[in-house]
């Protein structure tokens, strides 16, 4: 009856037959010191290792347990194939392309949460009286969220997917997307919840009531992110990633497995955390970002043009930098476009060579996930020590010769501190604070929230039209021959 | 703490049925995770959402449940499908947190001479 004996009795009977729980706990505290080592640069990669060991751990113990009662094919298969695709995308996949990366992963997680639920669901189904009657109040209630949840994450993280790979920019399909159809397929779901778990009676209603349940709540993960662009994509892959971990805890609840449930808690803890942070950073509610876009309340047009613009090129800039003691560059998702990052890193070798101070501000919603823009310049192999976030540097501009504002314009928008503005209040970078400001740009359009910038007219700044990269390529070989 | 409830957790003949155990749990944990995640610095917000992400994928353990022999045909199919799936998630998200990580810590004397 129960094979597993023969394979470990040893590992199994330790502490009353619960070996494996051992095991668990012992995963559990490395996931937890693994995050805990996150918090420092030298240590994180350790940190990182340690958690994964957890996780081949808790793997391992599993698979001691079931052995011999599971279908061994399937799971060897199943761990090639995902593995294979995995590893591949992780080490294939380019640095700049890392907020749909991470995106993508987030929907196979929820993914997976929502596939476990729907099987034990299928194997607990029978023939008479609801779920909930069948197993458990508990189990019925857990398994509605778990899908729910899971399906979401899953559909809401593959059209941010879309959105950050730039396959996909639509505001709506057809009613999808507007607020009243996400609040009409919450409720739905809700209570579709309620019947799958305690209406439904008889395995064929209580499947097909799952089933339903899982469409829409597909349905609802399309509709609630499609709306949501830009530069909001932070708030909503750290929510995505909070809900990947909530999904992950509510397949505990199913699985009655404490280890689901920590390992979920702390993902949607820290997903929380990182949502928090960037709405913060935004001078916005969760509530704002998901349901109404800066697009309504920005684009009313009242000032759309601009008529002192000083425009300057490479030429003109390179002695500008030249005689500068202190720089600060500012990048933003521009940088990231046009991969600029390695030119940027160039630059400040160059600048640093002549004795010029050279640091980077990052403001936390600049790029599209939270912390894009540190990756990127990590990558550039720009000494960390060398970046700032916005607290510690925005007295600092003040004390600064050149700040250079690369592919940012929201995040550096003097209208933050005026009142009727659509991004009142949120915290920005002082950089017109600085002797002179260099905004290198494309052109003069809005950013993402719509709005016009004084700072490209004030008296002290410079704007360089053009490319990102190009724009820095220009100006090391000018530079080069001064 | 958390330990001290794990330990109770499998005797489910004991009074308090798991979902209480089990709350208990989501509740103690998720206090963890806020005290042990507000300490990871701005610098290190990617690697913490895809490393996080990652260990989300936990929930591999529950799809190598479901390849069980005395689970239905569709149900076993509904599990493979997660294990493949979790570990696109689980091995993808350690493996890239890994190489944004290899990127931070490869290089320092430079920017320490500059001091």
């Amino acid at each position: 009856m129960d094979p597993t004996v023969l394979v470990a009795p040893g590992l199994l009977e330790v502490a009353g037959g619960s070996g494996v729980e051992l095991v668990y706990m012992l995963a559990a505290l490395l996931f937890i010191l693994g995050l805990k080592r996150l918090s420092g640069v030298k240590t994180a990669r350790s940190g990182n290792a340690l958690a994964s060991l957890g996780m081949l751990l808790a793997i391992a113990a599993t698979m001691v347990l079931l052995w011999g009662s599971v279908a061994l094919w399937i799971v060897v298969l199943g761990v090639l194939v995902g593995g294979g695709v995995g590893g591949w995308l992780a080490k294939k996949v380019p640095m700049t392309a890392m907020p749909e990366l991470v995106a993508f992963f987030n929907g196979m997680g929820g993914g997976a949460s929502m596939f476990v639920a729907l099987a034990e669901i299928v194997h607990a189904v029978r023939g008479e009286g609801s779920i909930a009657d069948q197993t458990a109040p508990d189990f019925a209630i857990a398994a509605a969220l778990s899908v729910l949840i899971g399906a979401v994450t899953l559909s809401g993280s593959l059209v941010a997917y879309g959105k950050l790979s730039g396959k996909f920019d639509r505001s709506r399909i057809g009613p999808l997307g507007l607020k009243a159809a996400n609040i009409a397929l919450m409720v739905l779901c809700l209570l579709l919840c309620w019947y799958a778990g305690f209406g439904a009676e008889g395995g064929g209603s209580i499947t097909f009531a799952y089933l339903a349940l899982t469409v829409f709540a597909l349905v609802l993960g399309i509709s609630f992110v499609t709306p949501i662009g830009g530069a909001d994509m932070p708030v909503v892959i750290s929510l995505l990633n909070s809900y990947s971990g909530i999904a992950a805890s509510a397949t505990g609840f199913v699985l009655q497995n404490n280890l689901l449930i920590i390992a979920g808690s702390l993902v949607g803890a820290s997903g929380l955390i990182l949502t928090r942070i960037m709405c913060k950073a935004m001078n916005r509610s969760l509530l704002n970002v998901l349901f109404s876009g800066y697009a309504q309340s920005g684009s009313s047009g009242d000032d759309e043009g601009y008529t002192r613009v000083k425009s300057t090129t490479a030429e003109e800039l390179a002695p500008v930098l030249d005689a500068a003691q202190s720089v600060i560059f500012v990048p933003g998702y521009g940088l990231a476009v046009a991969q600029a990052q390695h030119k940027v890193r160039e630059l400040a070798d160059l600048l640093e060579q002549r004795g010029c101070q050279v640091r980077y501000a990052i403001h936390p919603v600049a790029g599209r996930m939270p912390g894009h823009m540190n990756v990127l310049l990590a990558e550039a192999d720009v000494p960390y020590e060398q970046l700032f976030e916005l607290e510690r540097i925005n007295g600092d501009f003040k004390n600064t010769d050149v700040a250079v504002v690369i592919g940012a314009n929201d995040v550096c928008n003097p209208a933050a501190s005026d009142p009727q503005s659509a991004i009142a209040g949120m915290p920005v970078l002082h950089v017109w604070e600085a002797q002179t400001v260099v905004v290198v740009k494309r052109s003069l359009s809005a950013g993402y929230a719509g709005i016009k910038n004084e700072l490209f007219q004030m008296d002290n700044s410079l704007m360089l039209f053009a490319d990102a990269k190009k724009a820095v390529e220009d100006t090391i070989a000018e530079l080069k021959e001064l | 703490m958390i330990a001290a409830v794990l330990a109770q957790s499998p005797e489910p003949a004991g009074s308090m049925p798991f979902v209480v155990i089990g709350l208990w749990i989501l509740l103690l944990a998720v206090f963890v995770g806020f005290e042990v995640i507000t300490k990871v610095p701005p610098t290190l917000h990617t690697p913490l959402m895809s490393g996080a992400n990652a260990i989300s994928g936990i929930t591999l353990i529950g799809a190598l449940y479901c390849a069980g022999h005395d689970y239905p045909g569709f149900a076993k199919f509904l599990g493979f499908v997660a294990i493949v799936v979790a570990t696109v998630n689980v091995v993808g998200g350690f493996l890239v947190t890994d190489r944004m990580l290899g990127m931070f810590g490869s290089r320092k004397p430079r920017g320490g001479a500059k001091g």
